[in-house]
């Protein structure tokens, strides 16, 4: 058994969320690969080369895989796929896993398991549908199963301690069909939300995106990523990478901290698998108590600044 | 040109749905059935661009039983020209329902695709990668703004990152996040005229897609439930429980 893995990455640094994925494949079982496919991302490649339990790297550097386009990179892996033998295909179920990946298993003419949070055998996997609201154990048919795997529900591998061969591919497939115009990416020195620690989060109650300074002084203090709901997002507090919930980022930190969110069931099915929740909110009616291991009603402008003060 | 979208008929989105006792699967026995919430957005971005002239047709598909008729109803309610429906017995997986979806794309050759990026149940984010993969055509998924400028429509992502534009040749197939618009409510004239709008009926047959399982689901069973937690009575006490209790600061 093969297993064939797209690296998460910005052509210098290999993404967390790949160490994820990998467990998940070794969970599987079988010889597992790295693709790493970009532009001038060698230094990637180096270190997808040392992560535990990869024994080979695939090396596709091309402007064509520069951005990433699911046009070009999807008939590569589909390509590698077939030619190389894989059984199985998994990415991370990020943004560019979940935007690659279904064009990678059309070309392959086989289904995909998105966002899957167990293996339960070679075919056999748990899968959450209905914003998690249920757990569904789905076999696939396939003769090459392609799945994304959600992060949290896997332990990283270790970054260090592989040896891994690096091989090139020469492939070079460019669609022409779509190009890259530019990009807004958030700067921030706080960690990632889907590997924080803990994270703070500010809902439609925070008032304004302003704020949020409130509660990036207590993450400063806690070494914690700041997360949103939608309410918040739509209403222009933050930008809508800090989203959390069945259509954002789903995480499970050890801390959560839900300030001024209700906790509709679409925010709750992206972290109630964190180790312990905390809900500050003034209504104490709010369903964001019921799923809270410590629960304080109260005004949020009054508690989180004697938080901030009391650490 | 001519602009195609799809609607899925999934449940409610504030209902919490049960596990079924013998966890076959969920149960949808009298549950509210509704437009996908991310689809809904689709029709709307559709309508808008054929107001603002871009396009000149709003086509809308759906696939699955007869009931889905509904909601290619409360489509052409919004704004939609008219309907397709692909019966099938039960709503098919995702690579067969972009299948369907190839066939119409070649029958009707549309400039745009506008599909939901996820459908709120089975929570897949598949079918539109699976569409442009099977269409060979341009991708924008998870879009918060469209803009078709020339031969291409200039399309902003929702990406972990943050945001990322592409520019895609035409004709192209996007998915919708729900920043892209809001979604306009029905007015009961509109509803009116909706019902006389065409809405033509196919099989798989008649498209000449033979429909094969690619999963098969085994068990559904509910999520493991959270205990209760308490209340804290100060913010003093919260930071003692947290340092000495749960002992994660
Ligand atoms: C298809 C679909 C997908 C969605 N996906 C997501 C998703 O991924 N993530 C997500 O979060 N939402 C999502 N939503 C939206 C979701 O349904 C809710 O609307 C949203 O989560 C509500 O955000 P909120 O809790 O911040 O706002 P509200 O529900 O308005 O809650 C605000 C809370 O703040 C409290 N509050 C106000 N002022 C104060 C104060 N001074 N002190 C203390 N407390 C205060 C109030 O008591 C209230 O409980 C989705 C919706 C749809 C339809
Ligand atoms: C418990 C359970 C588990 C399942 N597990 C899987 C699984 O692992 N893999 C799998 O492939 N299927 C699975 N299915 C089948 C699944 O419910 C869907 O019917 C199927 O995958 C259709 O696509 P989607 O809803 O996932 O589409 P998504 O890719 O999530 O939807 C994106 C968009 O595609 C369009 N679309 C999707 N379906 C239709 C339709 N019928 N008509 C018109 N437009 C449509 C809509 O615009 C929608 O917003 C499962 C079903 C159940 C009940």
């Amino acid at each position: 058994m093969a297993t064939l893995i797209i690296a998460e990455h910005d052509n210098s640094i290999l993404k967390p969320a790949t160490l994820n994925t990998v467990a998940a494949a070794v969970a599987i079982g079988g010889d597992v690969a790295l693709l790493v496919a970009g532009e001038g991302c060698q230094a990637v490649a180096d270190q997808a080369a040392q992560v535990a339990g990869v024994s080979k790297v695939l090396l596709a550097d091309n402007a064509a895989y520069g951005h990433q386009l699911a046009e070009n990179v999807a008939p590569l892996v589909a390509e590698l796929a077939k030619t190389a033998g894989f059984d199985y295909v998994l990415a991370p179920a990020t943004t560019t896993g979940k935007n690659l990946l279904p064009r990678v298993a059309a070309l392959l003419d086989v289904g995909q398991l998105s966002d899957i949070v167990a293996v339960e055998s070679a075919d056999t996997f748990k899968r959450p549908i209905y914003a998690g609201n249920a757990i569904a154990t789905v076999k696939s048919l396939d003769a090459i199963k392609v799945i994304t795997v959600r992060g949290t529900a896997f332990d990283p591998v270790a970054a260090e301690g592989g040896s891994a061969s690096v091989e090139a591919v020469t492939a070079v497939h460019d669609a022409a069909l779509s190009r890259f115009i530019g990009e807004e990416v958030a700067k921030s020195d706080r960690p990632e939300l889907t590997s924080a620690r803990v994270i703070i989060s500010g809902g439609r109650g925070m008032g304004n995106g302003e704020n949020f300074a409130l509660l990036e002084k207590v993450a400063d203090k806690l070494g914690a990523a700041v997360g949103a709901s939608r309410a918040a997002v739509d209403a222009g507090f933050v930008p809508n990478d800090m989203q959390v919930g069945q259509t954002g980022k789903i995480v499970a930190p050890e801390l959560y901290i839900a300030v001024g969110i209700s906790g509709a069931i679409q925010h709750l099915a992206g972290m109630k698998d964190s180790k312990v929740i905390v809900a500050i909110n003034k209504d104490e009616e709010a369903p964001i108590f019921q799923v809270a291991d410590y629960g304080l009603v109260a005004d949020l402008f009054e508690a989180v600044p004697e938080l901030d003060s009391s650490l | 040109m001519k602009i195609m979208v799809t609607v899925k008929r999934v449940l409610d989105y504030n209902v919490k749905v049960r596990v079924k006792a013998d966890r076959s699967d969920v149960d949808l026995a009298n549950v509210k059935m509704a437009l996908n919430p991310f689809c809904e957005i689709a029709v709307e971005e559709a309508v808008r661009l054929r107001e603002a002239g871009v396009a000149t047709e709003v086509i809308v598909v759906s696939i699955g039983p007869k009931a889905v008729q509904e909601q290619i109803r409360t489509a052409l309610a919004l704004g939609a020209d008219r309907g397709i429906h692909i019966e099938t017995q039960s709503s098919p997986e995702s690579l067969s329902v972009a299948k369907l979806l190839a066939k119409v794309v070649a029958d009707e050759q549309p400039g745009l695709v506008i599909l939901g990026k996820q459908a709120i149940d089975s929570d897949n984010n598949q079918t539109g990668q699976m569409l442009a993969a099977l269409t060979g055509l341009s991708q924008g998924t998870f879009a918060s703004e469209v803009k078709i400028e020339g031969d291409e429509a200039l399309v902003t992502r929702e990406v972990d990152g943050g945001l990322q534009t592409l520019g895609l040749k035409l004709p192209a197939i996007v998915t919708t996040d729900l920043r892209l618009n809001e979604p306009r409510y029905a007015s009961l004239p509109n509803i009116m005229k909706a019902k006389k709008k065409p809405l033509e009926v196919k099989t798989p047959a008649d498209l000449g897609v033979e429909l094969r399982a690619h999963t098969e689901l085994l068990s559904v069973e509910p999520p493991a439930e959270r205990k209760g937690g308490i209340k804290v009575g100060s913010v003093a006490e919260l930071v003692e429980k947290l340092k000495n209790e749960a002992k994660v600061i």
